[in-house]
């Protein structure tokens, strides 16, 4: 039995993604900057792979900028922007609740002089619209806020955003995170007047060191990387074109079949009801409550993914109950992965003030669509049996 | 290029009749450790002295590095051989050898000769003011100082003429294999790799036993361990591991004795299965990184309840040593970068808020009773299902 819960840290790659990569490994083995055909056939995959993603996406293809991976989108984004408009302002607001990935950066650039604003969250995970409000002025020149959380999986009202600081000055450039809400919620990029957006291929089954950058056209940033002037000078080195087909085909089949005009992935209402069955069981145990939004009463895709479930199990430390689940073929995350390795606490879960008692106790449960009613039913039956029994040792 | 390495001991040589028996193990061990470095080398014995000989071409610094990490080694000293012709050859041989050793020529210098094949024309006094003569002839930048030179230029007349200027410091200690061997509790902390490689250059071979208490402490936790393992085996060679599974142990200690005196109780049922794996391997001793009073349990109070369980010698290579110490050594042989990473151990995660730090004999003896009925077939289980990974092979 293993049953994989850690979608949110990474997926596995689907059996027709590694066959399109292996076939551009044999086949587009060219430098897509060669002159000669090989060069020419190489180049034909990327420009397929951007085609697919544009639509997907309702851009223009020259607005996607292939990176190695979400870290590089983020840094890519808040750098050449707070760095681009520096003539114009020192002021950049971000939230309490955003990856590493935005908040280092940021904090980077504190450190070189500039005036950052955290804007706090509600007790959902909900960056709080009046802060924003208060925070703008005329030395503001980028915002940046995650579309879902990657811990709690609360979305934000991106499009409330993007107005408020839009009406407020629109040379302000609106960078937000999409790595966790791609493939999983309709994204509206016009709606929300998105300038800037970061996405990684390795949470929609794609493969790992790939992901892009929506930049708008417009908007100009200075690249971080300098060299053979790749993607108009955007990100010099070499595309690693096996990788930016399987990303393309991974998000093909994410929105696959779509009808709507803004496409809305193939499996979203699908893993809702999952979570909502998942969260049915949860509560069968005693003292679990989850963080974020259990439900609500409509539009959910507005308010969180559906894909991920972050609760908390009352004196339990949840890095032992990860390891209980583990030994059973269970595989979830304690916080989020990317932070967990360090020691010390999740802000995320801080920010949207649980108690300090209680912070150490979340377990974080990622769905994707291969995960069963069967899966959770076995889940649940688990952790009724784990649950009690690990309460009875406690530091005392 | 040095064509050998000259390998001198120190405190083997005043080894009386064993000396023979010390000196085989560190040809063993220097052999062990050229081994893993490429290039083709002949390890001789010859006139009471160790040459690593090159064979091949090789990396110097690869070779000093293997060299610097062997017990029982004083100095290594890389040099140049030539065979016995004539003084022009061995003048000839010394100038080209501080032409290439030396790039800044502003030194002070001395010659020291050894003329241990008496048959050559000059005697060493004579070598000694002549190659003199020679180097100063080649570079007259340098000067001779005979009291206090900056490089001590030594050429030996032996079969063959041996000529090197450098001197680098080996571990010291006694060669591996000559002094039996010990069981190591290794946890994934500071202090226990620094005490296994402490013992170790005393010549002991080492085993260790680390416990592993799932889903309490994770799989990174023992991978951490097993790298700790791998790490200190670079000198100490290859390190016999036994984890051994003691959450069933804990969880009993934690129904059933006080929470105070949890650690206490916890190690002693370590020390006595450690024991139990020592003697199957046929460990003359245990090993520990405790420290007098580190942390609760390693007062002398701590100390003497723990070391109660215990037939054999518990060697406590750092029971005086200040952290810093520790953690000097840690730096030094590598560990302390993986010592630091945060998983858990077992030590600490039931660790009660106020553990007792004067524990009394009688008290815990008396406490672990109610552990009886069970215990006994608790540590047969967690002794059986102990698994065994050999580390740096």
């Amino acid at each position: 039995m293993e049953i994989y819960l850690d979608n949110a840290a990474t997926t596995k790659t689907l059996p027709e993604v590694n066959d399109a990569m292996r076939e551009v490994l044999e086949k587009g083995f060219g430098n897509p900057s060669s002159k000669h055909i090989l060069g020419v056939n190489a180049e034909k995959y990327i420009k397929d792979a951007t085609k697919t993603i544009s639509k997907i996406l309702k851009c223009n293809p020259n607005e996607i900028i292939y990176t190695s991976c979400a870290t590089e989108s983020n840094n890519t984004a808040v750098f050449g922007a707070a760095l681009k408009r520096e003539r114009f302002g020192k002021h950049i607001i971000t939230t309490q609740i955003e990856h590493p990935s935005v908040k280092e950066a940021f904090i980077e650039l504190e450190k070189r002089g500039f005036k950052v604003t955290f804007l706090p969250v509600d007790s959902k995970g909900r960056v709080d619209i009046d802060a924003l409000k208060d925070a703008l002025d005329d030395e503001t020149t980028l915002v940046s806020v995650m579309i879902a959380n990657n811990e709690i999986g609360t979305v934000q009202d991106i499009e409330t955003i993007g107005n408020i600081i839009k009406d407020f000055n629109k040379d302000i450039i609106f960078h937000t995170d999409a790595v966790q809400a791609f493939g999983k919620i309709p994204i509206d990029i016009k709606a929300a007047n998105i300038d800037l957006l970061s996405v990684s291929a390795h949470k929609l089954h794609g493969p790992k060191g790939i992901g892009f950058l929506y930049k708008k056209n417009g908007i100009n940033i200075p690249p971080l990387l300098y060299g053979g002037g790749q993607q108009s000078g955007m990100r010099s080195g070499t595309e690693p074109v096996f990788l930016i087909y399987g990303m393309s085909v991974a998000i093909e089949n994410a929105f696959k079949d779509n009808t709507s005009v803004i496409p809305v992935p193939k499996h979203m209402n699908d893993i809702y009801e999952l979570r909502e069955y998942f969260i049915k069981g949860l509560k069968s145990i005693e003292n679990v409550s989850i963080n974020g939004y259990e439900d609500t009463e409509q539009d959910r895709e507005k308010y969180f993914l559906p894909n991920i479930i972050s609760a908390t199990f009352d004196g339990i430390r949840a890095e032992v109950l990860l390891h209980a689940l583990e030994e059973k073929g269970i595989y979830v995350s304690s916080g989020s992965a990317c932070s967990s390795n360090k020691p010390g606490l999740s802000s995320v879960i801080q920010a949207i003030g649980t108690e300090k008692e209680r912070q150490d106790s979340n377990i974080r449960f990622s769905m994707d669509e291969f995960i069963t009613k069967e899966d959770i039913d076995y889940v649940i039956k688990t952790l009724n049996e784990a649950v009690p029994f690990l309460r009875q040792f406690t530091r005392r | 290029m040095y064509k050998a390495f000259l390998i001198k001991y120190a405190e083997i040589g005043v080894k009386g009749n064993n000396k023979r028996v010390f000196e085989d193990a560190l040809v063993n061990e220097v052999k062990r450790a050229l081994k893993k470095v490429t290039g083709e080398f002949k390890v001789i014995r010859h006139e009471g002295r160790i040459y690593a000989q090159c064979l091949s071409d090789y990396d110097y610094d690869e070779v000093i590095s293997a060299l610097k990490k062997v017990f029982g080694i004083a100095w290594i000293c890389p040099v140049v051989q030539i065979p016995v012709t004539d003084f022009d050859a061995i003048a000839d041989a010394v100038t080209e050898h501080i032409n290439t050793a030396y790039k800044h020529k502003d030194f002070t210098f001395k010659v020291e000769s050894r003329r241990a094949r008496k048959s050559f024309p000059l005697n060493s006094m004579e070598i000694n003011i002549e190659l003199g003569a020679r180097v100063l002839d080649a570079f007259p930048e340098l000067k001779v100082d005979v009291h206090n030179p900056d490089v001590l230029i030594q050429v030996e007349i032996r079969n063959q003429v041996n000529i090197y200027s450098e001197s680098i410091p080996g571990q010291g200690g006694l060669p591996l294999g000559t002094a039996g061997r010990a069981m190591l509790l290794l946890s994934g902390g500071i202090d226990s790799p620094v005490a296994g490689y402490m013992i170790s250059k005393r010549g002991v071979n080492i085993s260790a036993t680390y416990f592993h208490a799932p889903p309490y402490t994770s799989e990174r936790a023992k991978q951490k361990v097993i790298d700790l393992a791998e790490e200190i085996s670079e000198y100490t060679g290859p390190v016999t591991l036994n984890i051994v599974n003691f959450t069933d142990i804990q969880l009993e200690i934690y129904k059933k004795c006080p929470g105070d005196e949890m650690t206490i109780i916890m190690r002693r049922y370590m020390y006595r299965i450690a024991e139990e794996l020592a003697k199957r391997e046929g460990c003359l001793g245990l090993v520990t990184g405790e420290s007098i009073g580190q942390v609760a349990s390693q007062t002398m109070y701590g100390l003497n309840c723990t070391n109660a369980v215990c037939t054999l010698p518990v060697y406590r290579p750092l029971i005086a040593f200040d952290k810093q110490g520790i953690i000097d050594i840690a730096q030094q042989i590598g560990t302390y970068e993986t010592s630091i990473e945060p998983f858990e151990d077992c030590c600490t995660i039931f660790v009660a808020k106020h553990p007792v730090t004067k524990p009394k004999l009688n008290v815990i003896e008396n406490d672990e009773k109610k552990l009886e009925d069970t215990i006994d077939e608790l540590i047969r289980q967690a002794i059986d299902t102990t698994e065994v990974v050999v580390c740096g092979e």
